[in-house]
């Protein structure tokens, strides 16, 4: 089975994310940058199902030169290749921009099955596994914490506030993984050291066929127009045990509707 | 709750613009240890020591290890962190590729083992003493001994412990009792009984291999007639799977100050089949050719623990409102400041990091020529890096272990009455600090070492090793006005560490006493000046990447370099608060610091007489 994985790179969960006036983007220079921490359940899917299907997983990422480092340990933890799409043009995509790379990039691979992580951790959108499906015109199967291949096909588990629905599906499809479905590896030492004699190659949007003037910040569709702080969290609620604390702590859990 | 996080861009800076392991790549056997290799690697432990192993830290040492039986269990999710590190390929990072190692430079395992200790000391000691026991088959054991131990070692399946120790002896190794009788197939029978061995029993691993000092039916009494012993938990047949359980039981395990988490066992040897290790009665040897790498990694324990709590006080003081700067309301929008403002915090914080960093880079410096002693393909180098390592190995166990002490002390006082608060996490710092200024020697054995082994040795020629680069390094900048500050203060401190030898060596000849009485001061006034020597480089370093270098008067601006220009010769704006950061603990560093060489100086001329005046029966 043949799969290929986009991956991200994004900033550091734990940094503090500033953005950049005029068009709000995110400042990535000041910060450490590193693999989507969604991702890594993505990757370690695709080399679980490698491991027991046979076959290679590819690394796919859009990304300046230096979110190799991203790819790189989805190589350690035991994807096969990877392909970086990097183009100065690329620059201020929106996730219709982003998708129209991608899917040139997979235009040019062999796939049964593309996956990907819920959503990144800096933009959040969660859009590209549906805008990738669309133009790829493959079924789209998202926030998935179970997938499993027998007999040519797919059976998943698409996660829901109640519990999960069950899907079948052929091949090739395009999925997303959530954080439950499996416990990401630690790449082995072998691997974080075998990550750099992996084939790594780089293409730009002429190499691809795409049209640079739907993607960047110039082919966008949408636009940030501004952007605001979340106020400050509100001091906690303190519940002193004065032998009703526990029906005063339900009765607040009620309240905000989380029992 | 307590956070970490490895000082990963610290690290990158020694290795990169300090101690330029770069060349590392150069050597024969190192071929694959890039600069980004290594930052690649490093960065995973990284994850590992922050995901995996620092969340296990408070709970081991509050739950600790348990025994029944002869049975050790480790803290819940020990034993489970254990395989994913062993999984991972961690335990195989130095060790060498014929046993399948990963052959990586000993400066890497060095400054992991600065990570790990930061992240969970209890839990990092396990893998250390398989590193230990390791080291010593490597080095002293026959090739079928290897062949049949080291590779399931190196995986981590298996692991190591070092067996020294005895109730009526620890320091004075020569009193050992531990019997071992020939057999007629070649093994040996090993009876006696051994305490506070580490990682003696547990349920990390299907087998545990103890190396053992004993002594032979017909050895010389002391330390010349001691041997070491190979003897694994259970027995290994000729096609490597495990036979009978071996003589060898775990009475019991001590509870004690810190590390909780790894166990300290009574182990008692019953007529244990052994295998002699190396040549008879050249035990102490053979296992000091290991107690080097040992110590050094010990002295990483205290580096580690300095760092954690380094950073631990650091988020404290920035986030407990508790006070007003003195001149005036320095977050006048807050209740109160945060206590960062107070002076006499910032001196405990900067004391903490300008003593952690320095010893950081020392680290470096002293893991490359680990790495060249072993792996230079000129003799000559190889002897003058071994010569630096053996010189400052005590000083790295000893200042790095009181440092890591005295560090994760100011972090209880800068989290005040909290700090001492078992919830708060801190206070574990310090307790588990503890044994590293005991264990591997304790400290002031390590100043022995240094005064009545070191100094001495091959004419002074190890202590010339270090001598030379500092004294060259003063004169090549002793007209250097921007490096004025840090190159005068050093120059005086080094000349009171050259007068204090000279008065060691001379005095010492006539009588010991005087050498010993003065050591530990003596090994603290060189680590201060060892550390100066790094400070003064590293000062040097960013004032270049600043724009602020010698000859750059263009952006010099009374000796500040403008934001802008800082940026700009930096390249990148996130390294400019980091260079800035270290002129200034430079700064503290000489001025704050460095001082304490003036007051050793004092002690070290007073010798020995105040110390041995009054007889054993006054006190
Ligand atoms: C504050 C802010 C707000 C934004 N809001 C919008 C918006 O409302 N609409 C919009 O169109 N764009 C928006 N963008 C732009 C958006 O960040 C980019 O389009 C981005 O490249 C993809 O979106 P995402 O990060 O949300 O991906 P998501 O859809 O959240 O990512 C899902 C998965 O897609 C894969 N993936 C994502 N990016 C890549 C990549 N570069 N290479 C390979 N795989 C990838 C990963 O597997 C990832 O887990 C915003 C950007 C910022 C900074
Ligand atoms: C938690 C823990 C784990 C340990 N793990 C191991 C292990 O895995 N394997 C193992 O073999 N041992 C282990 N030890 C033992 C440890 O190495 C010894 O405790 C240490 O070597 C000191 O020996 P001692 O306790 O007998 O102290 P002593 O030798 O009695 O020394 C007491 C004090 O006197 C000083 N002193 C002793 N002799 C001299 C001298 N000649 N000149 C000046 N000062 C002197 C010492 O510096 C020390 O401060 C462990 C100990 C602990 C507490």
């Amino acid at each position: 089975m043949e799969i290929v994985v986009c991956v991200k790179q994004v900033v550091d969960t734990e940094a503090e994310k500033k953005l950049l006036a005029p068009d709000w983007r995110l400042d990535r220079q000041s910060v450490e940058n590193v693999l989507n921490p969604y991702d890594e359940y993505a990757v370690e899917e695709a080399v679980r199902l490698k491991e027991a299907h046979g076959g290679e997983v590819t690394v796919l990422c859009m990304g300046p030169e230096d979110a190799q480092s991203a790819v790189r340990k989805a190589l350690a933890m035991g994807a096969d290749r990877a392909l970086m799409v990097t183009d100065p043009a690329l620059a201020g995509s929106d996730t219709q921009g982003t998708a129209l790379a991608l899917s040139g990039a997979l235009a040019g691979l062999t796939y049964d099955l593309v996956i990907l992580g819920i959503m990144s951790t800096d933009a959040q959108t969660g859009q590209l596994p549906s805008a990738l499906g669309d133009i790829l015109d493959l079924p789209v199967l998202t926030a998935l914490n179970m997938m499993k291949f027998e007999d040519g096909s797919l059976t998943v588990h698409r996660q829901t506030d109640q519990g999960y629905v069950a899907y079948g599906c052929g091949l090739p499809a395009v999925c997303s993984v959530v954080k439950g479905i499996n416990e990401p590896r630690y790449p082995s030492l072998k691997g974080i050291m075998g990550a750099k004699k992996k084939p790594l190659e780089t293409k730009d949007l002429a190499e691809l066929g795409v049209d640079t003037a739907r993607v960047g910040g110039a082919g966008a569709l949408t636009k940030v127009l501004s952007t605001t702080a979340p106020p400050p969290r509100k001091a906690g609620q303190k519940i002193e045990d004065d032998g009703t604390a526990a029906q005063r702590i339900v009765e607040f859990l009620a309240g905000e509707k989380i029992i | 709750m307590t956070v970490y996080k490895a000082p990963l861009r610290d690290i990158r800076f020694i290795l990169k613009e300090l101690v330029h392991a770069e060349q590392l790549v150069d050597l024969p056997g190192y071929e694959e240890a890039t600069p980004d290799q290594i930052d690649f690697v490093l960065e995973e432990l990284a994850g590992v020591c922050q995901e995996l192993l620092f969340p296990l830290n408070q709970s081991g040492d509050e739950e600790g290890c348990h025994y029944e039986d002869g049975v050790v269990t480790t803290p819940a999710g020990f034993k489970e962190a254990y395989a994913k590190y062993v999984e991972a390929g961690w335990p195989a990072m130095a060790c060498d590729p014929e046993y399948d190692g990963m052959g990586l430079p000993k400066t890497v395992r060095l400054l992991a083992e600065e990570m790990l200790s930061s992240a969970n000391l209890a839990f990092s000691v396990y893998p250390l003493l398989t590193t230990g026991a390791y080291t010593a088959i490597f080095k002293h054991g026959t090739d079928e001994l290897k062949r049949a131990y080291l590779p399931r070692m190196v995986e981590g399946s298996w692991s190591g412990t070092m067996c020294l120790t005895e109730a009526h002896c620890g320091t004075d190794l020569g009193l050992v009792r531990t019997r071992a009788i020939p057999q007629d197939d070649g093994s040996y029978r090993v009876t006696g009984s051994k305490i506070f061995i580490s990682s003696g029993e547990h349920d990390f691993t299907e087998n545990i291999i103890h190396l053992v000092l004993a002594r032979l039916p017909d050895a010389p009494s002391g330390t010349r007639g001691i041997s070491l012993f190979l003897v694994p938990k259970f027995l290994v047949n000729e096609d490597g799977s495990l036979g009978e359980r071996n003589g060898v039981v775990c009475g019991g395990i001590e509870k004690k100050m810190g590390v909780s988490g790894s166990s300290t066992c009574v182990l008692n040897f019953d007529d244990a089949v052994g295998h002699l290790v190396g040549e008879p009665n050249r035990g102490m040897s053979h296992m000091f050719t290991m107690m080097n790498a040992a110590r050094l990694g010990v002295g990483m324990q205290g580096l580690g623990l300095a760092e954690v709590a380094y950073q631990n006080a650091r988020a404290y003081a920035k986030e407990r409102l508790q006070g007003r700067a003195l001149r005036e309301p320095r977050y006048p929008e807050r209740e109160a400041d945060p206590l960062i403002v107070h002076p006499d915090v910032r001196r405990m914080l900067l004391t903490m990091r300008a003593n952690t960093e320095g010893a950081r880079a020392l680290a470096g410096w002293v893991g490359l020529n680990l790495d060249l002693a072993e792996h230079h393909p000129d003799p000559a180098v190889r002897e003058e890096a071994g010569d630096l390592v053996d010189l400052l190995t005590p000083v790295v166990k000893s200042y790095f272990t009181d440092h890591g002490f005295l560090a994760t002390n100011l972090a209880v006082q800068i989290h005040g009455g909290h700090g001492y608060i078992r919830e708060t996490g801190v206070e574990q710092f310090v307790r588990d600090a503890r044994i590293a200024q005991i264990w591997e020697g304790a400290n002031g054995v390590q100043g022995l070492d240094l005064v009545g082994r070191k100094l001495g040795m091959h004419n002074g020629r190890l202590l010339r090793r270090f001598f030379h680069p500092v004294a060259a390094y003063l004169e090549a900048h002793q007209n250097d006005p921007l490096l004025g500050e840090f190159v005068a203060p050093l120059a005086k401190a080094f000349g009171r560490l050259q007068q204090a030898t000279a008065r060691i060596a001379q005095q010492g000849l006539r009588d010991p006493d005087e050498a010993a009485a003065v050591s530990s001061d003596y090994l603290r006034l060189f680590a201060l000046v060892a550390l100066g020597y790094m400070w003064v480089q590293m000062a040097e370093i960013s004032l270049e990447r600043l724009g602020i270098g010698s000859s750059g008067e263009s952006r010099v601006n009374g000796g500040q370099a403008t934001a802008d220009a800082a940026a700009a010769s930096v390249g990148d704006p996130k390294d400019v608060p980091f260079y800035q950061g270290k002129i200034a603990c430079a700064r503290f560093y000489f001025q704050k610091l460095l001082p304490e060489t003036s007051s050793l100086f004092a002690v070290i001329m007073a010798g020995a007489a105040p110390v041995m005046a009054l007889g054993d029966e006054g006190f």
